[in-house]
């Protein structure tokens, strides 16, 4: 007895535990069989998400940025992927999931919104008419109660004369309307966590600022988990509270998104940053850069799969697999020379 | 070099009863410019602006409608000048998809031997060549001159077409997108490498990019476009640090800061470009730009005139004292505060 309320004495002294994480990604690994080779894309990707919290996944094509997202929404082909290790989303655990339990999680719990706003739209219905479906779908209300919703979301999403819109098919609207069209439908049931794959890559720089500044008030006024895959550290810059960078399947860093774009730990994300052009950049050097290619998924180096590109890399790198450490508390490196590393860039030419 | 004078390419948009000619898509609308020697000329704009179109018709890729060529003081595919033949000897084109364009069927070796012997260089001449253009692009002969495309990765690729637009020993590359759908890592060895190309062979560039960070880095003189037309030009260091276009003042400020302290909150830009098919008029940037007065819906603002290469150019009234704008003639800064760009209206 009297032990018991000591614990819930000291209980009291320490600040509320966290939240439990929103997201649990526990040892992921997808293979895709085919006759011909097995491509390992995700090989344990392992990282926990608060809710609310923006994760931004970067990484080069081939990294398993996308892949990592489908898994999570469980979008991989059924019989050419082949999944490990566990998932768990809110409530769900993701993998054991039947296909009618699916459907309910897809839009309410977890939605996505693609790089492509013209393919993942459907061309022969309105805007309107798609956005009330997904509404329908899920609240159970009638059709006309869901244009009513949809009206509305046009207008969260900042949708310039939404009536109008409402009654669009989407090969009538800009890239940019179209996005946001896609957005208003991936927040039309208010998810949890919403799946970002490369959202504005493919619209232009005057555009694509609008739509980061769109979605993070959004998150902010959902209080929603956003997981957002890109390859541009300058969309991290703008959105990210942490970051998680991939490579050859696997997260080599994770951090707040401050320390990693600004004190790198991973020969890789210096590498990455170093490679980048940054506007002032003295036109009379060469760019650093990493030498080589990314490795071939069909057959991963032994150890760290960076290290055949890597200037800091010895035998004990090709050994084994490096494990994630903690150099300080939050703060993940997958490198086994993450205290040797000098500086690729000085410090003044990062900002 | 090459000098562009009032380049026009309307696509015709075909309909209705007979199929008859029902409007036209402005792809690019009076664009003068000269290209110098030894230059890297670098040209901006979003998706849409007639950068690609542009690109095709200076390699004579598809028919313009209006305006002339001068390459090198001879007209192009006129009587008496430069035939079509000796314009791509002179000048060839590296394209943003780097597989679709080359032939699957083909070692890469092959590919690049391809043009020379078309011009009648000797098999094993050809041969030859392309194996030293491999070495020069950076990828061993030995090891990669018998692969085919679909062996190579997007980075090899496209220095094989590097070599391949290489192989006639042309004086100029147009370069649309070349490096745009590579990784950051394999888009910079690749930069590094046109760098080199450009000095050891003379060569001289039209870099087209929709990456402002990119064309900074590599070109010497910018041209930005807009639905079309030609809105500023210059040298890249006054126009990167004195925009004196609000577009490309909008343009240069959605950038995206690589510090995570410095975020925007506030778009420059509100709403997507217009449609090209029925430009604004006047000036076609006047719908989203927070200056425009009744002066920029009348009359098209005309673009100065061209002196020498550090001229610095801009289609805006405001740059024209005489054009009845209530800014124009003042300070470029004091025009144009960058958090006054707010404020568009939406087409």
């Amino acid at each position: 007895m009297t032990l018991q309320l000591t614990t819930s004495g000291a209980d009291l002294q320490v600040p509320p535990a966290p939240p439990r994480p929103l997201v649990e990604v526990k040892d992921l690994t997808v293979k895709f069989v085919s006759r011909e080779a097995t491509v390992q894309a995700v090989n344990g990707v392992s990282f926990e998400m608060a809710p609310g919290e923006v994760l931004c996944i970067i990484g080069e094509s081939g990294s398993g940025k996308s892949v990592t997202m489908r898994a999570l929404m469980r979008l991989l082909p059924k019989r050419r992927a082949v999944l490990g290790g566990s998932m768990r989303v809110a409530d769900y655990d993701i993998r054991s999931l039947s296909e009618r339990q699916l459907t309910e999680v897809r839009g309410s719990t977890i939605s996505m919104i693609f790089q492509e706003p013209m393919t993942a739209l459907d061309p022969v219905y309105t805007v309107g008419d798609q956005i009330a479906e997904t509404v329908v779908r899920h609240e159970g209300c009638s059709h006309n109660a869901g244009v009513a919703r949809a009206l509305e979301l046009l207008q969260v999403v900042k949708v310039p004369s939404p009536e109008r819109r409402l009654k669009a098919y989407p090969h009538e609207l800009s890239g940019g309307l179209r996005q946001r069209a896609m957005i208003a439908i991936a927040l039309s049931c208010r998810p949890s966590l919403l799946l970002a794959d490369e959202p504005t890559t493919a619209l232009d720089a005057t555009v694509q600022i609008q739509v980061l500044i769109l979605l993070r008030k959004l998150q902010k006024e959902f209080g929603m988990g956003v997981i957002f895959v890109t390859h541009d550290l300058g969309v991290a810059a703008q959105i990210a509270d942490k970051v998680a960078v991939m490579y050859a399947g696997r997260i080599v860093e994770y951090g707040n998104v401050r320390d990693v774009l600004t004190r790198p730990r991973h020969p890789y994300t210096l590498g990455m940053l170093a490679s980048t052009i940054h506007g002032g950049q003295s036109r009379d050097t060469e760019i650093e850069t990493i030498p080589g290619n990314p490795p071939d998924m069909r057959r991963l180096p032994p150890g760290c799969s960076f290290a055949p590109r890597c200037r800091y890399a010895d035998q004990a790198c090709t050994a084994a697999v490096p494990p994630a450490t903690a150099i300080v508390p939050g703060r993940l490196t997958c490198c086994i020379k993450a205290g040797h590393l000098t500086r690729a860039v000085p410090q003044s030419e990062i900002a | 070099m090459l000098t562009v004078n009032g380049l026009k390419k309307h696509f015709p948009i075909r309909g209705g009863l007979f199929n008859r000619r029902t409007g036209s898509v402005r792809a690019v609308d009076d664009v003068s410019f000269v290209v110098l020697k030894g230059e890297t000329l670098g040209i901006v704009g979003e998706s849409g602006c007639g950068k690609s179109t542009l690109a095709r018709l200076l390699m004579h890729l598809i028919p313009k409608d209006a305006g002339e060529l001068v390459f090198d003081g001879e007209g192009v595919d006129e009587a008496r000048g430069l035939t079509l033949r000796e314009l791509r000897r002179n000048m060839q084109m590296v394209f943003q998809d780097s597989y679709s364009s080359l032939n699957p069927r083909l070692p890469v070796e092959d590919s690049i031997a391809y043009g020379p012997k078309v011009h009648g260089m000797p098999r094993a001449e050809a041969k030859k060549v392309a194996r030293d253009l491999l070495e020069k692009v950076g990828l061993k002969p030995e090891l990669f001159g018998s692969r085919y495309p679909h062996e190579l990765s997007g980075g090899q690729k496209q220095r094989v077409n590097v070599a391949r637009a290489l192989a006639l020993n042309p004086r100029m590359l147009i370069l649309d997108e070349a490096v745009s759908a590579l990784d950051k890592s394999i888009e910079a060895q690749v930069l590094n490498q046109l760098r080199y190309l450009k000095r050891h062979f003379n060569l001289t560039y039209v870099f087209i990019s929709h990456d402002l960070n990119v064309v900074q880095y590599i070109s010497d003189r910018v041209l930005v476009m807009y639905l079309g037309q030609v809105v500023e030009i210059g040298p890249v260091d006054s126009i990167y640090a004195r925009a004196k276009h609000p577009y490309t003042k909008a343009l240069f400020s959605s950038r995206l800061s690589m510090d995570p302290d410095d975020r925007v909150d506030e778009a420059p830009l509100t709403g997507d470009p217009p449609n090209p098919i029925n430009p604004p008029s006047g000036c076609r940037f006047r719908t989203r730009c927070p200056l425009a007065e009744d002066v920029c819906a009348a009359k098209m603002p005309a673009i100065g005139t061209w002196i020498d290469r550090s001229s610095h150019l801009a289609a805006c009234h405001m740059e024209d004292a005489s054009s009845g704008h209530s800014r124009a003639g003042r300070a470029p800064d004091a025009a144009m505060p960058s958090h006054a760009i707010a404020a568009a209206v939406n087409p």
